[in-house]
């Protein structure tokens, strides 16, 4: 069973934005989903409809099978959500906020209070667990939204740009942390700005733009639909010219480092062998940008429209 | 006898039953520890306005006014002044709290929470009670220093201040959900509540008001809570106190499924 299902869910403002544009969307249970879009494409309209804040105009929504017309609060008993923005009442201590929500879940304070300090220690934040929780910093604030939405050990845990705003060091332990929740059998859909980030971790995706979904498959599928991709070569040799190699578009940046364009249907092997030849000693290589954000800036832009349909489903 | 699929629906209501008295009970706990919390803007305010009233209306202007319905005119006024800070609090602590948390976005916790939006309305509902009987219970501990109070008919006096109570804690609810700033918090209280409070016979009968005035009264909603608090004190109503009874249980209910109504729908806090 899907761990969520949306079917022509549409959602048009009182302003007249259409948001949504009856999108069609199915996440496995046990998975974990990149939705990835542009700002306002429609990822926090659709966030808020699944979690009930923001009302749908037209469509159904199934959290593990549960119609939310139907069986609304046994589909918001199966879902966590860490939303945007702060959303926790500023003046109240960090651990006040937890209790008080697993309280609205119905859990006893007994269970209640055990469960806090689980969260708050896997997430580093027991020491902080009698402050007030404005005096907190971003990346602890984020954390702390984590472990409220993880306090009745919800099936389905939705995070809406978990990483924004916090350092590299925290995104990495937020990531392994939510490796092993996923890992331990917690669905994880993820929005994002850092493609990096939903190429690490998630083994599904889809993208929407405009209130459609664009792009959905597995991550591996999506990615092989881009046609080229640029490599940076630094070499040891100084290089005066652009080393002319048959096939391949290069350009010099600047005396010590090349950019290769490689489709698909070339490879790296000939290159080497042709700097080889040509007495030129790669010393390292990176692709120019993250392979994600590549497709990403391309089918949103447009420029691989001809290449992607509207849904890759067909293609699993 | 029963099978066990009925075994089974019976068990499932109950765990939803606990988790909704869980639920209830969690919204009511913060909402008593925000009033204890900030006592300094809940409990001693009214404290203060109750103590200058009774000593400037019922020490000073009071024994040169007299006698009031057979009653000294501190006697007379002091249900009315308990009665205007229930009204006061209640409202005040359901829409600061309610908008608070709209404000906020902490009113999110609740809204993708499974509990239901009844059950929300009366959560918020028991802040503003107990808001208002605390307040109630200091303003006639102020009172008892100025004058002694008899109690006629205790019923009277329970009933009236808990309906008064709930009547405008969901009054305030109602503001909250319609209210998109801090302007909008302030504009019902200070431009409707208080006008109607000061002229529900708070501080005269209106039996001393001419007609006209006397008949425009009775169209003024605070009158008959004010009276009916009156009674049980005084054992004296200038209205019926039946009909008062039954305009605040009607208040209630009427205002009650406004709100359930209104969050249902999601007016004021959701697109």
């Amino acid at each position: 069973m899907p761990a969520l299902s949306l079917r022509q869910l549409s959602k048009t403002y009182g302003n007249g934005v259409h948001a949504l544009k009856g999108i069609d969307l199915d996440v496995e249970s046990g998975d974990f989903f990149a939705l990835l879009g542009p700002n306002g494409a429609g990822k926090t309209t659709a966030i808020g409809i699944i979690s009930s804040l923001v009302t749908k105009t037209s469509g159904k929504v199934f959290v593990f099978g549960r119609d939310i017309d139907v069986e609304l609060e046994a589909a918001k008993a199966c879902l966590g959500v860490v939303p945007q923005e702060i959303n926790f009442n500023q003046f109240e201590k960090v651990s006040t906020i937890l209790l008080n929500q697993a309280g609205f879940y119905g859990i006893r304070r007994r269970i209640a209070r055990a469960r806090v300090e689980r969260w708050l220690r896997e997430l580093a934040l027991w020491d902080k667990r009698d402050a007030v929780s404005r005096t907190l910093s971003g990346g602890m604030k984020r954390r702390l939204m984590i472990a409220r939405a993880l306090i009745h050990e919800p099936r389905l845990l939705i995070l809406d740009e978990p990483s924004a705003g916090v350092d590299i060091e925290i995104r990495r332990s937020m990531w392994e942390f939510l490796r092993r929740l996923n890992a331990d059998g917690t669905t994880i859909i993820l929005t994002t700005h850092y493609l990096e980030e939903a190429e690490t971790l998630c083994r599904n995706i889809a993208i929407i733009d405009e209130g459609r979904i664009i792009e959905h498959g597995r991550m591996s599928n999506v990615l092989r639909k881009l046609q080229t991709e640029i490599f940076v070569l630094n070499t040891r040799e100084t290089l005066d010219d652009t080393p002319q190699l048959p096939g391949y578009a290069v350009r010099l940046t600047d005396d010590h480092t090349l950019e290769v364009e490689v489709s698909k249907e070339q490879n790296l092997n000939d290159i080497f062998a042709a700097l080889t030849y040509r007495g030129i000693e790669v010393l390292s290589m990176r692709n120019k940008s993250n392979r994600l954000e590549e497709l990403f800036m391309r089918l949103v832009e447009g420029r691989d429209a001809a290449e992607t349909p509207a849904s890759a489903a067909a293609a699993e | 006898m029963t099978t066990g699929a009925g075994t089974a629906v019976n068990a499932r209501r109950e765990g939803e039953g606990e988790h909704r008295w869980v639920g209830f009970s969690t919204i009511v706990i913060r909402e008593f520890s925000r009033i204890i919390r900030i006592w300094g803007q809940t409990i001693v305010p009214p404290a203060i306005t109750a103590t200058l009233y009774f000593l400037i209306f019922g020490s000073l202007i009071g024994p040169r006014i007299g006698d009031m319905g057979g009653y000294s005119y501190m006697q007379y006024i002091a249900p009315g002044l308990i009665m205007m800070s229930v009204i006061t609090n209640s409202y005040g602590n359901v829409v600061s709290s309610f908008f608070g948390a709209k404000f906020g976005r902490h009113i999110e916790e609740l809204l993708v929470s499974p509990l239901p939006n009844w059950l929300i309305v009366l959560g918020y509902v028991a802040g503003g009670l107990m808001r208002g009987l605390l307040v109630g219970i200091v303003v006639t501990l102020v009172a008892l220093l100025f004058t002694r109070l008899h109690v006629e008919h205790w019923f009277a006096v329970v009933g009236a201040v808990i309906l008064t109570a709930l009547v405008f804690s969901l009054g305030g609810f109602v503001n909250a959900i319609f209210a998109k700033n801090f302007d909008q918090v302030t504009f019902i209280p200070t431009f409707i509540l208080t006008p109607l409070t000061y002229l529900g016979g708070v501080f005269y009968s209106i039996t001393m008001l001419p007609d006209w005035a006397q008949k425009l009264s009775q169209a003024n909603p605070i009158l008959y809570m004010v009276n009916a608090f009156r009674y049980g004190f005084l054992g004296h109503s200038d209205v019926s106190v039946s009909f008062a009874f039954t305009v605040m249980l009607a208040a209630t209910i009427a205002l009650f499924v406004l709100c359930v109504w209104l969050l249902d729908r999601g007016t004021g806090i959701r697109d």
